[in-house]
Formats: structure tokens, C-alpha cells, sequence
């Protein structure tokens, strides 16, 4: 009998490629609507005191509990003192404000990080440190720095305070997918400069909003060849870009950061969870709506000069002048951001005198970050005109740098240790400038009064922070070196 | 939330670029507890000196203190994520911000709170500004169920918005009420997920 040939199938043609963010986002779509707009799943959820009082209380309103409450962290790092615990908060309107997140996390039973809990920190620190961030999660928090869990592959967002609530009540958010920009970083960074020179390069580069509706993925030799700490630095100033998210793709760095940390997988869990991490990055030929190329070697060591991150210059350079900007809308941004910088077109940066500086913050207060400036300040002094803090990310940064010594170095050059927290990156707490005193800052904006009604900041790297401690001006880093 | 459908009040012009959420309501306004009462924090820098006098702000001019509309500058609402900024607007009276840009975050918190921002292009931002630098005389119109803008002069100039986040306005609805209706859907995804990635529900 003759056999019945099989119709030859040809094979099923091969997926598409796809980017990093897209295979974030499909995997997480729970629904999509005809027109595009999704409910996507949120993995991981942190949430502070400032943004979430309202949202709390809209789920006590209606009734509705926390979906998942073990997929979600609380802590306080915006409002909380860097000198004294033990005091409690002495800032009545901040102390109610803490006191109603510990409140809400009892009532809801969210897990908690207290006041005096070491893992405590600046919740973009904290939640990498615990190995909360892992690759291939989405990750919200109601603030905009959200983006810095990016570095680990996982796509996250800073959300306002409904959509904290939304996602507290349905462990989803309504969204749509967002276009691809891909920054590459070519070549290997000179020496003096670190992730944050790369990123208020980008920036610059970029525009404020040149990033607006993107979601950018950061590659390259320069970026894969940065630590965990680096890729953060990176990925948490996206949105001073525009962006609402950046992504590096996940690799041996970011593996070997991850291992054995509180809240990663364990055991057979991990090698699973490995073999799906290294599928993540995104496929040869996907498909970008934006190129942006940068050469490591031609980014030197930057300074922000003006009330916009986008307004960054290398240090040697000097203060633009406005009647040299492109267009008219800048020639006015550039004139006000001069009068309220008491900056004079044509000033060298390096002669520019700061009064404070502060080296802490989500965007560098990590052990990294700390190591780079104690390298600079060693057997140095603060310059006497020069009031300088330095603000660990969490507690266990600060334990860490104390272990190693730092503390010591920072404490005999002149700078004060603090306790930690996000202090005076947006001084909601009591660490604040004055009218008209300036800073060079490690933080990631530097909008009018950001730091304080009339405070001057000029954005920079911790190690051009503590550079320009000793200096007591704008300094060049790599004259320390 | 409030619907949205039609809106006619004076705009006010605000032409500077890069119009950041820590202007439109500084951080020692953050502190609260509540949804309400920020209008005293709304461009609280931009409106008073630091020893408490009045600046002259646009929105404390006379013909300008009853706006419900500002015409501003591009990349609207840059910087931090709070959504004191949109509670702020909502709590002074303003509905809607029209610009040629607006900041991701803000924009989308905007929805969340019955305010509409509206994205045009310059030439149309230009002569909108200049319509709302016509003092208490600047009265526009925005329908949103007609798309529209109609400027003081009766000239009607038409704007692009997300068929779904229209409907949303439109009707007042409740993103958190709508998603409850996918809870089935939200469970499913959940009993896969713990499958593929255990270590995600590995705490509970």
C-alpha cells in the first residue's frame, strides 16, 4: 500500500526581532484593546511616604485592599532627618507624613523598611540592594526616578499618585507601549570620566525632552563595560531626557550583582531564571525608532552650568553666552537661567566658586559612587568657604563605606557624614541651600530652588563633587588624578 | 473624576519653555496628606518673594485670576513625577493646559484628574499665546468631544487626542474601576506567571 506523502509544511517563519522593550512589554501584556492601549502587569512596586498618602486612601475610600502586597516595598527617604534618628522627625507636616505611611503599610500589610531598619534607603537604592530589581520586570514607584532600575533589564517607570493607587488595587496599570531609542556608547571612557559624565553628555546631547515618549535603551562598549552602580547612574537620569524609562540589557555584570541577594531567585530558581534573563537583550535587527552614537573618548568630565540638566558642558569650557544660543526660546531660557545662576557669559566653569557641596542622592549615592569621591578627598582638606555633606543611599551603603573606612576619610578632610536618605537632592527635608548659595551637586536636577528657594546647583560626579570641595570652586577632576 | 466635555474661561499665557512640576508646586507643598488645598503652593516661587510679596505672576494680574486655561511653553510639566502639579492646577481653577508638548508623567496624570492637555503645533500655539496675552478679553473654548479650540476671535482651530483617554474624560470614568472588570484576566496572567517565574511569588 502505498504510503500518503505529508504535504510538505514549510517551516513557520521565524519571529520578528525585538527589542528589549518589547519583550519586557509583551510578556507582561494581561489585555490589549483594539486601539493599542494595554493592561500591563506590574511585578514590583515600591512606594514612599510623599506619593502614596492619597492613594492609600483612595483604596480605604472604595474599600479595596492591596493586591499584592508582597510584590510591593514602603519606605521613607524623601522627609527623613540625615543628622538624628533617635530624635524621631522633628518637621511636624514630614513626621505626619511618615507616621501615615506606617499607618497605611499596617493596615494594608505591605512590608516595611522603618525608620531605623538599615536596609533603608533611597528606594532606588534599596530596592536593587535587595534584589528586589531583577531583569526582565516591570517596576513602578511614584517618582520619576524610577528609571534607574533599567540597568537591570527590567522595565520600569516613575508613575503619579492614581496610577500608585491603581497599581496597589489591581497590580496592573492601563498603558501604551512606548517607541525605542537606542544610545550607543562607543569605546572605553578616558580617565576622570564616569557614568555621570556619559549621561549629562547624553542629555545635552539629547535635549530635556528629546526623550519625551521613549523608552531608551542604552548599549556599547562604554556602557557594558560600566558596574551595576555606573548602569544605575546611567538609567536613573532617562527622564531628565524625557524618558520615562532607560534599559541596559542584562549581563554577566548584572548576573553577578543579583547573586544571593535577599530577594533574588535561589537555588534551581535561579538557573532557571538565568536562562530566561539571557534571552532578554534585544535581537539583532530590531527594529529602533531612534539612533543616538556617542564616542566614549570624546566625553570629558561635565558640569551643568544652567537650570536644566540639558545644560551641561564639559569643565573646561566656559558660561555660554545667550547671544550665541540657537534660537530665540533658548536666547530667553539661557538669559534667566544666567540671572538666576549669577552666572556672566564668558566665566571659565573651572573659576566658578560653590559654597556647598553634596554627594549622595539615587543618581550617586551608592558605595561606588562614595569610593570615587574618598579617592579624591584622601589626605585632602575642604576648602574653608566650602560647607560639604556627603549622604549615603541607604544604610547599608553607609555601613559599608564605614567599613571600609571612608567615613574616616570624608570626616578628617572636613565633610560632614550623614544618615541616609535623599536630603538635599530635592530638600524636602531640613538639608537645603540658601538664597543665592551654590552647590556642586552629585544629585540628578538643577531647577530653580530645587535644592532650596535661590539655590545654585551645578550637577556633577561625585568625583568632580569632592574635587571641587578641596578646590572650592568648579574643578576639573583629572587634575586630582 | 469630574467629566470633561466643554470648557470656556480666560487662558493664560505662559511662554517660558520647560515648565518643571517643582515650579508648578515646590517641594515644602509635597508634605501633605491630602488631594486638596494646593492652589496656594501652584507657581508658589514664581508668585511670591521670599519675604511673602505678591510679584506680579500672571495668574494674580486681574484679567488673569479667574483663568481655567493656560497656553504654555513646550516640554510642559518636565521633572518629577508628583501629582501635587495636576491637583495643584485643578485646586486654582485651570482645566486645561494647552501646549506644543508636554512631560510623559504629567501628561498622563492629567487624565487622572479631569484636566485636559492638549498638544498643538507651534504656528497654532504661537497665535494662541497671542490670543491669551489679550488680558481678561482672551476667552477660549475647547470642546472635546468636537476636538476643538475655538479662539477669542471665533476662529476654530482643530487638536489630536487618544481615542481612548477622550472617552475616559469624556464619560468621568474610573481607570482603577474599569481595570476590576479584567480581574479574571489579571488572575490568569498571575497562575502563568507563577508557573514560568516562581521566584517572583517566591515571598508569598
Amino acid at each position: 500500500m502505498a504510503t500518503r506523502k505529508k504535504a510538505a509544511v514549510p517551516p513557520p517563519p521565524p519571529p520578528p526581532p525585538r527589542t528589549l522593550f518589547e519583550k519586557i512589554w509583551d510578556s507582561h501584556v494581561v489585555h490589549r484593546q483594539d486601539d493599542g492601549t494595554c493592561v500591563i502587569y506590574i511585578d514590583r512596586h515600591l512606594v514612599h511616604e510623599v506619593t502614596s498618602p492619597q492613594a492609600f486612601e483612595g483604596l480605604r475610600m472604595a474599600h479595596r485592599p492591596v493586591r499584592r502586597p508582597e510584590a510591593t516595598i514602603a519606605l521613607a527617604d524623601h522627609n527623613t532627618p540625615t543628622t538624628d534618628l533617635s530624635l524621631g522627625i522633628p518637621d511636624e507636616e514630614s513626621r505626619i507624613q511618615v507616621e501615615t505611611l506606617e499607618k497605611n503599610v499596617a493596615e494594608f500589610g505591605v512590608p516595611y523598611f522603618g525608620l531605623q531598619d538599615p536596609r533603608r534607603g533611597i528606594v532606588h537604592v534599596t530596592g536593587p540592594e535587595q534584589g528586589f530589581t531583577l531583569p526582565g520586570t516591570t517596576i513602578v514607584c511614584g517618582d520619576s526616578h524610577t528609571s534607574t532600575h533599567g540597568a537591570f533589564g527590567a522595565l520600569a517607570f516613575g508613575i503619579g499618585t492614581s496610577e500608585v493607587e491603581h497599581v496597589l488595587a489591581t497590580q496592573t496599570l492601563i498603558q501604551k507601549p512606548a517607541k525605542n531609542m537606542r544610545v550607543a556608547v562607543e569605546g572605553s571612557l578616558p580617565l576622570g570620566v564616569t557614568a555621570k559624565d556619559v549621561i549629562l553628555a547624553i542629555i545635552a546631547k539629547l535635549g530635556t525632552a528629546g526623550g519625551t515618549g521613549y523608552v531608551i535603551e542604552y548599549a556599547g562598549r562604554a556602557i557594558r563595560e560600566m558596574t551595576m552602580e555606573g548602569r544605575m547612574t546611567v538609567c536613573n537620569m532617562s527622564i531628565e531626557a524625557g524618558a520615562r524609562a532607560g534599559l541596559i540589557a542584562p549581563d554577566e555584570t548584572t548576573f553577578q550583582y543579583l547573586f544571593g541577594r535577599p530577594n533574588a531567585p535561589k537555588g534551581g530558581a535561579w538557573d532557571l531564571a538565568l536562562g530566561q534573563w539571557r534571552r532578554l537583550p534585544s535581537d539583532k535587527g530590531a527594529h529602533f525608532d531612534a539612533q543616538i552614537d556617542l564616542n566614549a573618548s570624546d566625553i570629558p568630565p561635565m558640569v551643568t552650568w544652567g537650570t536644566s540638566p540639558q545644560d551641561a558642558l564639559p569643565i573646561t569650557d566656559v558660561v555660554p553666552d545667550p547671544a550665541n544660543a540657537p534660537d530665540e526660546a533658548r536666547r530667553e531660557a539661557w538669559t534667566r537661567s544666567l540671572a538666576y545662576m549669577g552666572l556672566t557669559p564668558g566665566t571659565k566653569l573651572v573659576d566658578v566658586p560653590v559654597d556647598r557641596v553634596f554627594i549622595g542622592s539615587c543618581t550617586n549615592g551608592r558605595i561606588e559612587d562614595l569610593r570615587a569621591a574618598a579617592e579624591i578627598v584622601k589626605g585632602r582638606k575642604v576648602a574653608s568657604t566650602v560647607s560639604a555633606m556627603v549622604v549615603p543611599g541607604s544604610g547599608l551603603v553607609k555601613a559599608e563605606a564605614e567599613k571600609e573606612g571612608l567615613d574616616k576619610i570624608f570626616l578628617e578632610a572636613g565633610f560632614e557624614w550623614r544618615i541616609q536618605g535623599c536630603s538635599m537632592c530635592l530638600a524636602m527635608n531640613a538639608d537645603r541651600l540658601e538664597p543665592g548659595q551654590r552647590c556642586a551637586s552629585t544629585s540628578n536636577r538643577n531647577f530653580e530652588g530645587r535644592q532650596g528657594r535661590g539655590g545654585r546647583t551645578h550637577l556633577l560626579s561625585p568625583a568632580m563633587a569632592a574635587a571641587a570641595a578641596i578646590k572650592g570652586t568648579l574643578a576639573d577632576v583629572r587634575d586630582f588624578q | 473624576m469630574e467629566k470633561f466635555t466643554t470648557l470656556r474661561g480666560v487662558a493664560a499665557p505662559m511662554p517660558m519653555v520647560n515648565i518643571d512640576t517643582d515650579m508648578i508646586i515646590p517641594k515644602n507643598f509635597l508634605k501633605t496628606i491630602k488631594r486638596t488645598g494646593l492652589k496656594d503652593g501652584l507657581f508658589y516661587e514664581l508668585r511670591w518673594t521670599a519675604d511673602g510679596q505678591k510679584k506680579d505672576f500672571v495668574l494674580d494680574q486681574p484679567a488673569y485670576q479667574n483663568a481655567k486655561i493656560i497656553v504654555a511653553g513646550p516640554n510642559f510639566g518636565c521633572g518629577s513625577s508628583r501629582e501635587h502639579a495636576p491637583w495643584a492646577l485643578l485646586d486654582f481653577g485651570i482645566r486645561c493646559v494647552i501646549s506644543e508638548s508636554f512631560a510623559d508623567i504629567f501628561y498622563n496624570n492629567c487624565f487622572k484628574n479631569g484636566i485636559l492637555p492638549i498638544k498643538v503645533p507651534k504656528e497654532i500655539i504661537d497665535k494662541l499665546m497671542d490670543d491669551a496675552s489679550r488680558g481678561s478679553n482672551a476667552v477660549i473654548e475647547v470642546d472635546l468631544e468636537k476636538q476643538e479650540i475655538k479662539g477669542p476671535d471665533g476662529g476654530t482651530v482643530h487638536f489630536d487626542i487618544d481615542p481612548f483617554r477622550k472617552h475616559c474624560l469624556l464619560n468621568g470614568l474610573d481607570d482603577i474601576g474599569l481595570t476590576m472588570e479584567k480581574k479574571p484576566e489579571i488572575d490568569d496572567f498571575e497562575t502563568r506567571q507563577k508557573e514560568s517565574q516562581p521566584w517572583l511569588y517566591a515571598a508569598e
